[in-house]
C-alpha cells in the first residue's frame, strides 16, 4: 500500500475560514490544563483556553483559524492538536511555533503556518486563506496578501495524509482498517496516548 | 564550515558528511522511551515495531494511578512489554520520572539520538545526547520505524567560564540564563567551555532539562572527563570501545550567537510567575512573599543531589506553620538512596511531605496540587499559569536550597542566610 496521500487529501494543505485571534506565549498549560488530561477527548477539549478566554470552546465553529502570536505553544507534549481537531480548528497560524507543539500539529494532520505579523494581519472575524503547498496567505477581509517558505515535502506530506497514524498504518504498521479512522479529526489527532 | 555538535549528531545518523541549518534530514533513533501516559488513552498496539532492543518503557507520569483512565494504561503497557519482548520496562515499582530513570540507566549515550514523548526529553542532553521531546503520536512512529525527520536549527552557544560558587546550583545557572537572553525558540543550545567543568552533572541536567521552559529544541552539553567517568562508572563503557562516540563541535563551527556567562559571578535566583523567560531576580532582590506551598521535585530537580541539598538545609529545622513542603523523588532509585543516606528521614523530621516518584505537582495533575489564590514556590521545571493547579495560584521557581530556606522561613528566602540563622 502506497504512503503517499491521494489528491483529495491534498486538499487538506488548502484551508480557508473565520479566524480567532490570540496573543502571544500562549503555553500548553493555557490550552490542555492538567485537570483536563484527567477527561476523554470531546470533554477535554471544552476546556481550550479556559482562562485566556473563557467560554470560547462553544464559540468556535467547524473551519475556522486559530491566530496566535510568538512562541505558541510553548510547554509540554500534550497533543493540544487533539483538542482543536475536536473543535473543528482547520488550521493554526502563528507569529513563531514553539516546534514541539509545531510536530504535534503536523503529525494529526492539522496544517500550521508560520506569518511572520498574524496578530496585527488578522482580526477577529476575518477571513483567512493559507496553502501550505503554495507558501501562501491571505486576509481575504482585508485583501492583505503574502507569502512565507514552503515546508519540506515530507512534512507536507504528513498533513496531507491525515497525520503520522494514518500513515503508518498505510505503511503497514498499524491495522488498515483503522486508517479512516486514525485520520478522522477526534481519534487522529488523540494521538497514541497522552504527553506531557 | 565546522558544525556544532547537535548538527554532528543529526549528520552521523542520518549518513552524511554534513548538514547545516535549515536542511531537512531522516535520522536513526538510537532509543525510543514510550512513558505510562502513551498507553492511557486510545492505545492501539502496532502490528509490528522497529526494533525492541531499542525500546524502553517507563512508568512515570501518573503513577501509582490517580485515575481509572490511568490505571487503565498499565495493562496495556505491560501486555505491549511481553508481546514484543522489551527487556527495558520500569514498571511501577523500579519506575521514575523518565528522564532519571534514562540517566541512572545509562539509556543516553553520547554522540546518539534518544527520542520520547515527553517535552522535557531534552534532559538527556547532559549526556552529549541529541534528545528532544517529540509528541506522542510521533514517538509511537520512531517505535514502528525506528527513524524521525529533523529540520536543522540554528545554535546558540554558552560558553561558560569561572567557577560556580558554592550554594549557587544548574537552577540558578539556568534561571539566570533564562532572565538575561529570554526564550530561544527554533534554536539549539549548547553549552561548553572551561567553566563546565565545575557544574556537577546533575546540575548539568536541570540546565538541560529546562531548555523547554525557553521553548529550545536540542540541550548539548559537551563531552569531558565527568561524563567519561559517569559513563565508566555505571559500566556503559568507554568511547569507541561501547559503541559509542562523543559528539564535539568544531572550532569553525557556526552559530546563531555565542554568550560567555561567567559562573563566578552568579548569584541564587528566583523566577517570578508565568515564564521564566526575563521574568527572574538574585533571591536579594525578591519579593520576601509568603508561600503557602514549598515543591522539591521532578525530572530537574528530583535527583538524589538535590535530595541531599534539602536535606542539609532541613536538618533540625521545622517547616513553618501555615507552609505545606513536599519533596517527590524523581526516581524508586533516587527514593531508596536517598532514604539509605538519611535524607528522607531529615526531610520528613522537618516537617515535609515525601511522596513516591513521579511527575506528580509538577505538571499540577497529583500529589501537590495547588488551590486559587495560593503561592507555590516550586524547585521543578515550570511556573506557567496554571501549570500546578489553580490559574488562580502564583507560581515562583527556584533551587531545592532556595525552596527549602523558604519553606523554613515561610517566604521567599535566601539559603545562604537561612544557614548562618
Amino acid at each position: 500500500m502506497s504512503d503517499s496521500p491521494t489528491a483529495a487529501q491534498a486538499g487538506a494543505l488548502h484551508v480557508t475560514g473565520r479566524v480567532w485571534v490570540f496573543g502571544h506565549g500562549l503555553t500548553t498549560d493555557d490550552m490542555y490544563p492538567p485537570d483536563a488530561m484527567k477527561l476523554d477527548i470531546p470533554e477535554a477539549a471544552k476546556q481550550v483556553f479556559y482562562n485566556v478566554r473563557p467560554g470560547w470552546s462553544a464559540q468556535v465553529q467547524p473551519g475556522d483559524i486559530v491566530v496566535a502570536g510568538r512562541n505558541f505553544g510553548l510547554g509540554s507534549s500534550r497533543p493540544v492538536a487533539a483538542l482543536f481537531r475536536q473543535l473543528g480548528v482547520a488550521a493554526l497560524i502563528a507569529e513563531e511555533f514553539n516546534s514541539l507543539f509545531f510536530r504535534n500539529a503536523v503529525n494529526a494532520g492539522l496544517p500550521a503556518m508560520t506569518v511572520p505579523g498574524a496578530t496585527e494581519v488578522f482580526h477577529d472575524g476575518d477571513i483567512a486563506a493559507v496553502d501550505l503547498a503554495a507558501g501562501s496567505w491571505a486576509n481575504q477581509t482585508t485583501q492583505i496578501s503574502g507569502t512565507v517558505p514552503v515546508l519540506p515535502d515530507l512534512v507536507l506530506e504528513i498533513i496531507a495524509g491525515g497525520g503520522v497514524l494514518a500513515r503508518l498504518a498505510r505503511q503497514g504498521y498499524l491495522p488498515a482498517e483503522l486508517a479512516d479512522v486514525l485520520s478522522s479529526p477526534s481519534a487522529a489527532a488523540a494521538g497514541q496516548g497522552s504527553g506531557a | 564550515m565546522g558544525m556544532t555538535m547537535i548538527e554532528r549528531i543529526l549528520a552521523r545518523k542520518a549518513g552524511l558528511d554534513a548538514v547545516g541549518v535549515g536542511d531537512t534530514v531522516t535520522v536513526d533513533v538510537d532509543l525510543t522511551v514510550l512513558i505510562d501516559l502513551q498507553f492511557a488513552t486510545m492505545w492501539v498496539p502496532p502490528l509490528r515495531i522497529a526494533d525492541p532492543d531499542k525500546v524502553a518503557i517507563v512508568m512515570d507520569h501518573a503513577v501509582p494511578a490517580p485515575t481509572i483512565k490511568d490505571a487503565a494504561g498499565g495493562p496495556h503497557a505491560r501486555k505491549f512489554a511481553a508481546d514484543f519482548g522489551i527487556e527495558r520496562f520500569y514498571d511501577v515499582g523500579r519506575h521514575g520520572i523518565c528522564h532519571q530513570v534514562i540517566a541512572e540507566n545509562g539509556l543516553a549515550r553520547p554522540g546518539e539520538v534518544l527520542a520520547c514523548t515527553d517535552s522535557h526529553t531534552c534532559a538527556a542532553g547532559a549526556y552529549n545526547t541529541a534528545a528532544r521531546g517529540l509528541g506522542p503520536a510521533e514517538v509511537y512512529s520512531i517505535l514502528c520505524t525506528g527513524r524521525t525527520w529533523f529540520q536543522v536549527s540554528p545554535t546558540i552557544r554558552y560558553e561558560l567560564v569561572g567557577e560556580l560558587p558554592a550554594g549557587v546550583g544548574g537552577k540558578d545557572v539556568f534561571l539566570h540564563i533564562a532572565n538575561e537572553y529570554g526564550d530561544a525558540t527554533n534554536h539549539n543550545l549548547e553549552y561548553g567551555g572551561p567553566g563546565l567543568a565545575s557544574i556537577p552533572l546533575h546540575d548539568r541536567r536541570t540546565i538541560a532539562t529546562q531548555g523547554a521552559e525557553v521553548s529550545a529544541d536540542f540541550s548539548t552539553f559537551a563531552y569531558d572527563d565527568v561524563l567519561a567517568a559517569y559513563f565508566d562508572a555505571l559500566g556503559v563503557g568507554a568511547p569507541g570501545v561501547a559503541g559509542f562516540e562523543p559528539a564535539h563541535a568544531d572550532p569553525d563551527a557556526a552559530y546563531a550567537d555565542v554568550r560567555e556567562i561567567d559562573l563566578s559571578a552568579l548569584v541564587p535566583y528566583v523566577a517570578r510567575p508565568g515564564t521564566v523567560s526575563r521574568n527572574g531576580l538574585p533571591v536579594t532582590a525578591i519579593e520576601a512573599r509568603k508561600i503557602d506551598q514549598a515543591f522539591i521535585g521532578s525530572c530537574a530537580n528530583g535527583q538524589l543531589d538535590d535530595l541531599r541539598i534539602a536535606a542539609e538545609v532541613l536538618r533540625g529545622k521545622q517547616v513553618a506553620p501555615g507552609v505545606r513542603l513536599i519533596v517527590t523523588p524523581a526516581s524508586q532509585q533516587v527514593y531508596r538512596d536517598a532514604m539509605r543516606l538519611g535524607y528522607l528521614q531529615d526531610i520528613a523530621d522537618a516537617g515535609a511531605v515525601v511522596t513516591n516518584a513521579t511527575c506528580g505537582a509538577c505538571f499540577g495533575y497529583h500529589m501537590g496540587v495547588v488551590g486559587p489564590g495560593e503561592v507555590c514556590l516550586t524547585s521543578s521545571t515550570r511556573n506557567f499559569t496554571g501549570r500546578m493547579g489553580s490559574p488562580d495560584a502564583e507560581i515562583y521557581m527556584a533551587s531545592p536550597a532556595t525552596v527549602a530556606a523558604s519553606a523554613i522561613a515561610g517566604h521567599i528566602a535566601d539559603a545562604r542566610e537561612e544557614a548562618a540563622r
